[in-house]
């Protein structure tokens, strides 16, 4: 059945087509090329997710035809298809999205470049996603990290030459602690099958190399997932990268590194180890409100509100890591849940704010005086954005946090339930300055007209901004998968 | 006998110690120098480390190359090679891309020296 190749098509397709984009370099066609394959592989996947869900069975691929665990395996269960549905579907709404803003912001000569990256760094996020071994894991990272590097670097300040060569250091060190960690644990397994390395890792569990190797991985994933202390490469990677690139950095790159440590913590090591016996929970739990907090206070400080929208997603990123050290299947789908619902609520924000860059040609607050009057969609939509980072009920960051909050409620941590509520005012803080600049303050007298963004840019954001309210009434598809995933997840079978 | 079983266990593992020296003496270049290039060699020597973490733990001493033959019953594991062989290319991009960047960097700043790159301007 076609189905059943639907695993390869959905990363193998992205990898050719970057290399006909390479080969083509004409804007134009490069565009179409990049959305064509975004979109198929956005087909695919929600094909497969709906597939798994109906028949509840993972969907297996021998790349090669050779049989795992000596082979490549390309593995799709509810887990991973939600991811690649979330990757697939974002990429393509950037793309559409970002065609006016690369045609500014990025010089002609490169643009077919930009379109190349795009499509390799789509791939390698897909591939860390999609594929059942640990090593290919590391190969598809890499792909992924060294594209969105060149991304960054492509940003018109100097200032993102500097973010993307930070971003390479702490992205490298991560990615080869990881490989150490994996290293580790393929010395003592021998095999580099996550299902068979499971297996064989459970008598091995208590073994130092064990260990050893499960700390390298946390850590050297942690940096990618950009955890507190470990984001400070995020800020700057953020505020200086392209409109475009930071819309869909933001939404996809770190989610995909908590999938991995997910991954990592749930199949390989299993619930039963790596939560109830070692101290993971207690660690990310105290980094996760301490990112919540440091992220968020920093945000009320930014003058530049790519840099403020950054220093959110630290605190965001928080949130959801919170919910795997809460310990439990509510905080877990509450996590699940923030995965998917953060993703569209910080990709609206960034989508928006890419097009205020456009407009007024700076992202400092300063001079966003009376744009609220000048681009009223675009701050209202800007607003809307903003409840729903706060958790107003009906909308998705509602339905996140209140499943944390149960979760926590279920250990008996009333006080995680306040820190939450305490945290959701600074968030009104932060995001109140910049509604009380745009919307209270007259533009000063002399400056040029602006209007609103150009159309494919708003629409876009706007199709995003409808799904944060409308992910708030209907959880069917979030909650739904994320439930089962969960259940598949604590179950331990795969 | 207590004295032979340490050694036995310092130069046993003495693959690993390498790897561990490799480890710490990249992260610290890493970690101490300002000058961008020398941050990508200790980089480099950080990622030099998994090459020997991966390969050394796949020799047999007494096997052979992985080849079938009646001849031979010891064979040395080809896998970690296989993969080292892809995390020496991913290595190398990533060193070729930094080292760009640093290019590109000198162009715009007229300084490779992070403190000068990071203070220049205001990064708010």
């Amino acid at each position: 059945m076609l189905i059943d190749q639907f695993p390869a098509i959905v990363v193998g397709v992205p990898l050719v087509a970057a290399a006909l984009c390479a080969i083509v370099r004409n804007e134009t066609a490069c565009w179409l090329i990049a959305l064509a394959v975004a979109f198929l592989s956005f087909v695919g996947s929600a094909t497969m997710l709906g597939q798994i869900q109906e028949y509840g069975v993972a969907l297996s691929y021998e790349m090669g035809g050779w049989a795992p665990p000596a082979g490549i395996e390309l593995r799709v269960d509810l887990l991973s298809g939600y991811l690649l549905v979330l990757v697939s579907l974002i990429a393509t709404a950037v793309l559409i999205y970002g065609r006016q803003s690369v045609r500014v912001e990025i010089k002609e000569s490169i643009r077919g470049w930009y379109y190349t990256m795009y499509l390799l760094c789509m791939c390698g996020l897909l591939g860390i996603v999609i594929t059942g071994d640990a090593f290919n894991a590391f190969v598809f990272m890499e792909i992924s990290s060294l594209s969105m590097y060149t991304l960054i670097a492509l940003g018109k300040d100097r200032r993102a030459l500097a973010a993307a060569y930070q971003y390479l250091i702490m992205g490298t060190i991560g990615a080869t602690m990881y490989v150490i960690g994996v290293g580790l644990l393929f010395t003592i397994t021998g095999t580099l099958n996550l299902v068979d390395m499971a297996d064989r890792l459970a008598p091995l569990l208590d073994t130092p190399a064990a260990i050893a190797g499960m700390a390298f991985v946390v850590v050297g994933l942690s940096l990618k997932i950009a955890l507190f202390p470990l984001h400070l490469w995020l800020p700057n990677a953020y505020a200086f990268a392209p409109s475009a690139v930071t819309a869909f950095l933001a939404a996809t790159a770190t989610k995909v590194s908590i999938y991995l440590l997910m991954r990592f913590i749930y199949s390989v090591f299993g619930f039963g180890f790596a939560i109830e016996q070692t101290p993971i929970p207690e660690v990310v739990m105290v980094l996760s409100i301490a990112a919540i907090f440091a992220g968020s206070f920093s945000a009320i400080f930014q003058e530049n509100i790519k840099r403020m929208l950054a220093y959110s997603s630290v605190a965001q990123i928080g949130y959801i890591t919170l919910g795997i050290a809460l310990a439990n299947a509510t905080g877990l789908t509450g996590s699940l849940v923030h995965i998917f619902n953060h993703a569209v609520m910080k990709g609206a924000l960034f989508m928006l704010v890419g097009g205020i860059a456009l407009q007024i040609g700076t992202v400092r607050l300063s001079d966003m005086a009376g744009v609220g009057k000048a681009m009223p969609l675009t701050m209202f939509g800007f607003v809307l954005g903003g409840f729903s980072m706060l958790g107003v009920p009906g909308t998705v960051g509602f339905v996140s946090k209140w499943y944390l909050a149960i979760g926590a409620l279920e250990n008996g941590w009333w006080w995680v339930v306040a820190l939450l509520m305490l945290s959701s005012l600074l968030v009104l803080a932060y995001m109140g300055r910049v509604i009380e600049v745009a919307f209270f303050r007259e533009r000063p007298e002399g400056a040029p007209p602006i209007s609103e963004a150009p159309k494919s840019m708003l629409m876009t954001a706007w199709v995003f901004i409808l799904a944060c309210i409308y992910l708030g009434f209907d959880t069917s598809f979030t909650v739904g998968v994320a439930q089962q995933a969960v259940d598949v997840l604590m179950g331990g079978a795969q | 006998m207590e004295g032979l079983n340490e050694l036995a266990f310092v130069l046993g593992g003495v693959n690993h110690w390498i790897t561990v020296f490799l480890i710490m003496a990249g992260l610290y270049i890493i970690v101490s120098r300002s000058n961008m290039i020398k941050k990508l060699v200790g980089l480099s020597i950080f990622q030099t480390s998994v090459y020997l973490l991966y390969v050394s733990p796949g020799k047999i001493i007494g096997g052979t190359a992985p080849i079938i033959s009646d001849d031979f019953a010891v064979y040395s594991n080809p896998l970690p090679h296989v993969l080292i062989l892809t995390a020496i290319v991913v290595g190398v991009a990533t060193l070729a891309l930094g080292l760009a960047l640093v290019v590109r960097i000198n162009e715009a700043y007229g300084s490779i020296e992070e403190d000068e790159v990071y203070s220049d301007g205001d990064w708010n």
